[in-house]
């Protein structure tokens, strides 16, 4: 099953490699991994989306909560959440098509962000499936290029994260 | 006054009551050695190659409960030190290893005796530190010591560049450490023991099962008291030996892989266990699947919360320190009269006795060629079951856990998660110099001696009187072992073809040797070696060459599917 775990870490050189370092080395999935400083500048804010089995997310919160530089894990699936993934695609708009990109655009509540004659590059903001939605509803021959930035997620309400 | 970066580390040391320094100089560690020089009170320990530093440190700390430490030079100062620190990493030895860097400006230019350290030993260590200013050198340090020693132990490699060793700073030892991202839990929730009491006293066949933690937490004393107040049964594991006493009528041996049939049934007959500072590994209890087949409650008790749950599901789980879990667990015990029920554990008894009347360790006493367990047997009764043991791996490392029977912790010194040949004889050095009057033997292999045989020059040095028992048959035994029994005899690669003379090779390093190829002759050779208080002496065993490890539970079988002799 997907699961999505945010991670709080000492911001310190060489933490992301022990967060990565862990997982290759035990053979667990990652899905995606975004990792930023927070609003302390002496903590990053990491958000993993892995899967695997009850017992396999259970020893990834466990080895994680081990390495000495992570402060908190929560496994955001266990309880309400919210979860965003950026997307940049850039498009080849010409024609008719340039129309349709608008509209595709506007219906996923995207952006148009940078405009050439030939191209538009679009940003949308959502869940992964929304993303993939999206890339499934614009013409696939249209595409020149896409970027993701993985999911970030936070807890709803009075779930908060902090050190 | 502001002191350099060099002498920082020296005074660190001294402020951590390091008493020895294992090491090897090198360039990049040039300013630490010249600050070692000019001070007295760490001394510092020659190897002759750096995985025996850390294997030393390693005997070092383990024969003791205090932090082993070693300094190495920078890159393959270190790489020689990996197998060294990955071995006390499997085994949670709290080490420190400081590694000389080479100067800030050159890392990542691929410069002389460059390597990432970091890197490299990220995979095998508790935690590690590039000190990039010598302002956090010594609180850097005294972190290293800090989280080596406390919750569940392990290496620390501080990487030093070199310039960080010149540039100066005032010196301030920190009392304590904060930090908010490590704080290992020490107390067990008390809810959770009362429910472990509670299964325990309800069983009809409880069987305690302790590893490698009651060794670290030094809980053997509170674990023999809460097994003789309940009258229960107890299996070590390898890393758990000394745990119990060896001579105990409630110990059933060793269990696992080459665990007692006695020790392994019941494991597997059980219905309730309690596992106590041990983590359900592969070579203990075989197949997890076969394990399950009989129902059984599962109580754990590890300061490591990742270690539990992780091979076997556990019903309740306790996560503290397992001294103080098992402090707790008397408190409450004596504080009540329930017990399990008398006449159900008198069965159980007698059950556990029919498989010990098994006697599965027997072997041919009366054989004209020497056999491995009868030099082991007879090391134990010349040394009256006190000295320290170390080992190798291999057969000879089975039956020296076999047939030594430990009553006391930190006396069996065997890698056992890694399973590092060559570790004996340079553990044995960090045994000796924690220990200088006790016996210590180091129980060998002639294949796994010779990967670290230069660390007989160290003990000339440092005038060592080890023993080393060399169980010699002339094979990789335990790979021949599994090639007579899974490959069709055929030993690919597994005989030591051109052997040195080992008594001649003792006698060029200096030492005494002797060859020893009489069962009649194994007992004198073994106390005069022993009575030789200022001499290592090596002692070559010719020994039975297709005499085989018992009882045997092959891989991927269940803990009762063992082959018998």
């Amino acid at each position: 099953m997907r699961h999505i775990v945010s991670v709080l870490l000492e911001n310190e050189a060489g933490a992301l490699s022990r967060v990565s370092g862990l997982f290759s080395a035990r053979g667990y999935n990652i899905e995606s991994l975004t990792v930023a400083p927070t609003e302390d500048a002496t903590l990053s804010r990491m958000t993993i989306v892995t899967s695997g089995s009850d017992e396999v997310i259970e020893q990834i919160t466990k080895q994680l909560n081990k390495l000495v530089d992570v402060v908190k894990v929560v496994d955001l699936s266990d309880g309400e959440h919210i979860e965003r993934e950026l997307m940049l695609v850039k498009v080849r708009a010409v024609g008719k098509d340039r129309e349709e990109m608008k509209r595709m655009t506007d219906i996923f509540r995207g952006r148009i962000i940078d405009v050439t004659e030939k191209d538009y590059t679009i940003e949308v903001t959502g869940t992964g499936s929304k993303l993939d939605a999206f890339l499934k509803a614009i013409d696939r021959a249209a595409i020149l290029e896409t970027v993701r930035t993985g999911a970030s997620g936070i807890g709803r309400g009075d779930r908060i994260l902090r050190a | 006054m502001s002191i350099t970066g060099a002498e920082i580390v020296m005074r660190c040391l001294q402020e951590e009551g390091v008493e020895y320094v294992f090491g090897y100089p090198g360039g990049a560690v040039l300013f630490l050695y010249d600050a070692l020089f000019k001070q007295t009170k760490v001394k510092h320990v020659l190897v002759r190659h750096e995985q025996g530093a850390i294997h030393a440190a390693d005997g070092y700390a383990r024969s003791t409960t205090k932090v082993g430490v070693a300094l190495v030079t920078s890159g393959p100062g270190v790489t020689n030190a990996i197998t060294g620190i990955a071995t006390a990493y499997m085994d949670s030895i709290p080490l420190v290893i400081l590694t000389g860097q080479v100067p800030t400006a050159a890392i990542g230019q691929d410069a002389f005796q460059e390597c990432d350290t970091v890197g490299i030993t990220r995979p095998c260590v508790k935690h590690n530190f590039l000190v990039k200013d010598v302002k956090d050198l010594a609180s850097t340090i005294k972190k290293a010591f800090y989280i080596a020693s406390t919750g569940r132990p392990g290496p620390v490699v501080v990487d030093i560049p070199k310039d960080i060793t010149t540039h100066v700073a005032e010196f301030e030892y920190p009392d304590k450490v904060a930090m908010r991202s490590y704080s290992p839990a020490i107390k067990g929730h008390s809810g959770q023991i009362k429910k472990a009491i509670q299964a325990l006293v309800e069983a009809k066949r409880p069987m305690v099962y302790t590893g490698g933690g009651i060794i670290l937490g030094d809980s053997a004393p509170q674990l023999t008291r809460f097994v003789r107040l309940l009258g229960l049964p107890v299996t070590n594991t390898l890393m758990g030996l000394g745990g119990y006493p060896a001579t105990d009528r409630q110990f059933l041996g060793m269990l696992g892989m080459h665990g007692t049939y006695e020790a392994n049934m019941a494991m597997q007959h059980c219905d309730v266990l309690i596992a106590i500072g041990a983590r359900f590994d592969d070579r203990v209890i075989g197949n997890p699947k076969h394990f399950f087949e009989e129902p059984r409650t599962i109580i754990h008790i590890d300061i490591d919360p990742s270690s539990i749950s992780k091979r076997v599901k556990v019903d309740i789980p306790i996560v503290g320190n397992v001294g103080e879990v098992l402090d707790e667990v008397l408190r409450q015990l004596e504080g009540s009269k329930s017990r399990p029920d008398a006449e159900s554990l008198k069965t159980w008894w007698s059950q556990i006795e029919l498989w010990r009347g098994r006697d599965c360790l027997n072997y041919d006493r009366s054989s004209s060629i020497i056999k491995p367990q009868y030099v082991v047997e007879k090391l134990y009764e010349v040394t009256g079951g006190d000295a320290y043991v170390t080992s190798d791996v291999g057969q000879h490392q089975m039956w020296a856990a076999q047939f030594y029977k430990f009553d006391q912790p930190r006396r069996w010194i065997n890698s056992g998660g890694l399973g590092t040949m060559g570790f004996g004889l340079p553990s044995a050095v960090g045994v000796q110099l924690a220990h200088p009057g006790a016996q210590v033997a180091c129980v060998t292999g002639e294949a796994s001696i010779q990967m670290c045989i230069q660390e007989l020059s160290t003990c000339k040095q440092y005038h060592l009187p080890i023993k080393l028992v060399n169980l010699n048959n002339r094979y990789m035994g335990m790979v021949r072992q599994w090639q007579e029994f899974f490959h069709g005899n055929r030993y690919a690669e597994s005989y030591m073809d051109a052997l040195p003379d080992f008594v001649k090779l003792a006698e060029a390093y200096g030492h005494i040797g002797m060859l020893i190829d009489k069962p009649e002759d194994v007992e004198p050779a073994l106390i005069e070696a022993f009575s030789r208080k200022d001499d290592l002496v090596f002692l070559d065993f010719i020994t039975d060459q297709t005499e085989n490890v018992f009882p045997m539970v092959p891989g991927g079988k269940g803990l009762s599917e063992m082959i018998l002799v």
